[in-house]
């Protein structure tokens, strides 16, 4: 293992989410912070308690769950994209680096960006609700996993990516609104039967639930489903990286 | 220092880039890869140093396979790329810590300063790259090629696009590298700098190595040259007694152009003796020697 140059790969990104510390942290965290003020706090005083919650601390570990799918993803997705399209992925390309360096250092850095982001939310949070954190254990490591399941996606879709355009996509067409829809702002249980089991097909109910499971001990489903559903997603997309590897998709020409 | 045998490379849309390369480049040598726009320079050199994925053959870097060893053989290598393909946010030196960070080795600020001196680049050491000009991004690709100490350099056009003044700058930093026994491999348009620099010239056309020999052998095989003769008086036309292949006469009548293969044979004494007979005086007398760019252009137009 080229440990240094993983590690070189890991400070760069890392050095780039400080170099651009608005639009990669400071932006994520205004918006969530927004969402919760609005929904949390001024509709939300409205709104009844869910099983002994109140609804501004409910919607707490979904705005985390939602700042972390989207950021790891986009922080991995730009990070490979960036160098591929100026060009100067050669500078890895040439070096003793194994395809698995590269991919951890890009994977690991869009992973602490991602957890950072979750942690200030969950910071800022704390200035209008109190939120004892009932599983700490399963609330770090839920957001770790998917943060890491998230970044190699976005890492995938980045190397697959021709255009900015593209890699846009996801975050926008696809986790934004599976977000909204997979009960950041509500119980499933509030909604009708047949939209129930339509949205148990929505993977990211599980995750959001997870940490809301971790949080306060209430879910919709079982956090074991949650566990497995995330675990079922690493192992898609490890398979997708591995199958990149051998390959060398994209990378090598 | 590399053998490439029965290399071919076939781009996904079909282009055959190369054509059953067999090369072998020694240590320590400087070897100018000369060829049109297309040939397929940029093409070897980028699978050498593992950008491009070989469709067949085999590449060794100091004994180590390209492929099952591309760690050792990659250890050996520093390329310079032709397209400035920078991070450009990012300042000059940390694309020297990042530079030699990728190849696994420990920082080393007193390397880089050698290197960014030799380059006259430590004044902007703090720059980011993005405020430079463009001959100084050039300067940095190379500054940063050197970070993880190559023992193979690979220069694709380093010299493309920059002024006289640098372009000498470079060529000494080249030389400078070679004495301390660097292996070189260049790529170039300017013919004078194969020329100046080379020990060793392959050229390259349509995807085939056409031809590698030694740039003196070379000159002196396919090397001819041109004797002008001034004449004291015009003449109409070459008296009959003199003529022979590879004599002129001039637009203006004023002189005579003799080519001749270098070496013993060149009929120049019988020439100067047949002159003399005709009764041909002439006021001065001048040689010019064929460059490379004329043999280059020749043997890719055969």
């Amino acid at each position: 293992m080229n440990w240094i140059g993983l590690w070189t790969v890991y400070k760069k990104e890392m050095q780039r989410t400080k170099r651009v510390l608005f639009q990669s942290i400071v932006s994520p965290v205004i918006t969530t912070a927004l969402y919760f003020i609005v929904f949390g706090s001024a509709i939300g005083s409205a709104i009844a308690v869910i099983d002994g919650v109140s609804y501004a601390q409910f919607i707490v570990p979904g705005l985390i769950m939602m700042a972390l799918l989207q950021n790891s993803f986009s922080a991995a997705s730009s990070g490979i994209y960036f160098p591929k399209w100026i060009g100067s992925i050669y500078e890895m390309l040439s070096a003793p680096l194994s395809y698995i360096e590269i991919t951890a250092g890009y994977v690991l850095a869009a992973t602490t960006r991602a957890l950072l982001i979750g942690i200030i939310i969950y910071l800022v949070a704390l200035f209008f609700t109190p939120l004892p954190v009932l599983h700490p254990f399963w609330a770090l490591g839920f957001s770790i996993l998917v943060s890491f399941v998230f970044a190699m996606f976005g890492f995938v879709v980045g190397l697959w990516a021709n255009s900015f355009e593209q890699f846009n996509i996801i975050p926008t067409f696809v986790i934004a609104p599976l977000a909204f829809l997979g009960g950041v702002f509500y119980s499933i249980s509030m909604l009708p039967p047949f939209w129930q089991t339509v949205t148990l097909f929505n993977p990211l109910v599980y995750m959001i639930n997870g940490l809301r499971w971790a949080f306060f001990g209430i879910t919709d489903v079982h956090p074991l489903w949650s566990a497995i559903v995330i675990l079922i997603f690493m192992t898609i997309l490890i398979g997708i990286i591995a199958w990149i590897f051998k390959t060398g998709y994209k990378l090598r020409k | 220092m590399i053998k490439i045998s029965g290399l071919n490379k076939t781009y996904d849309n079909g282009f055959e880039a190369l054509k059953n390369v067999d090369l072998e480049i020694k240590e320590g040598e400087i070897f100018a890869l000369l060829g049109p726009n297309g040939a397929g320079k940029t093409t070897l050199i980028s699978t050498i140093c593992g950008l491009v994925e070989p469709t067949s053959g085999t590449i060794t870097i100091g004994g180590y396979d390209h492929k099952r060893d591309y760690r050792k053989a990659r250890e050996l290598i520093g390329l310079v790329p032709q397209e400035i393909m920078l991070d450009i946010f990012e300042t000059v030196w940390s694309t020297m810590q990042y530079a030699r960070g990728f190849f696994g080795k420990k920082d080393d600020p007193a390397l880089y300063e050698q290197i960014l001196k030799d380059l006259s680049l430590w004044d902007k050491k703090d720059n980011k790259i993005q405020a430079l000009s463009g001959g100084m991004k050039r300067r940095v690709l190379i500054a940063r090629a050197l970070t993880n100490e190559p023992k193979v350099l690979f220069l694709d056009e380093p010299t493309a696009g920059v002024d006289v003044e640098l372009r000498r700058g470079m060529l000494e930093v080249v030389k400078k590298l070679k004495e301390r026994g660097t292996t070189i491999i260049l790529t170039t348009h300017y013919i004078e700098e194969a020329e100046e620099l080379a020990d060793r010239v392959g050229i390259i056309s349509e995807g085939e190595i056409k031809l590698v020999e030694e740039k003196e052998s070379l000159m002196k095989r396919m090397g001819s040259k041109t004797l002008k003769i001034n004449l004291a008086e015009k003449i109409d036309s070459l008296p009959s007694q003199i003529e022979r292949e590879g004599l002129s006469l001039s637009d203006d009548r004023n002189s005579l152009e003799y080519s001749y293969k270098i070496g013993a044979n060149s009929g120049i004494t019988s020439l100067l003796s047949d002159l003399k007979s005709a009764n041909i005086s002439f006021e001065d007398l001048d040689t010019e020697q064929s460059s490379l760019e004329e043999i280059f252009v020749n043997l890719v137009n055969e």
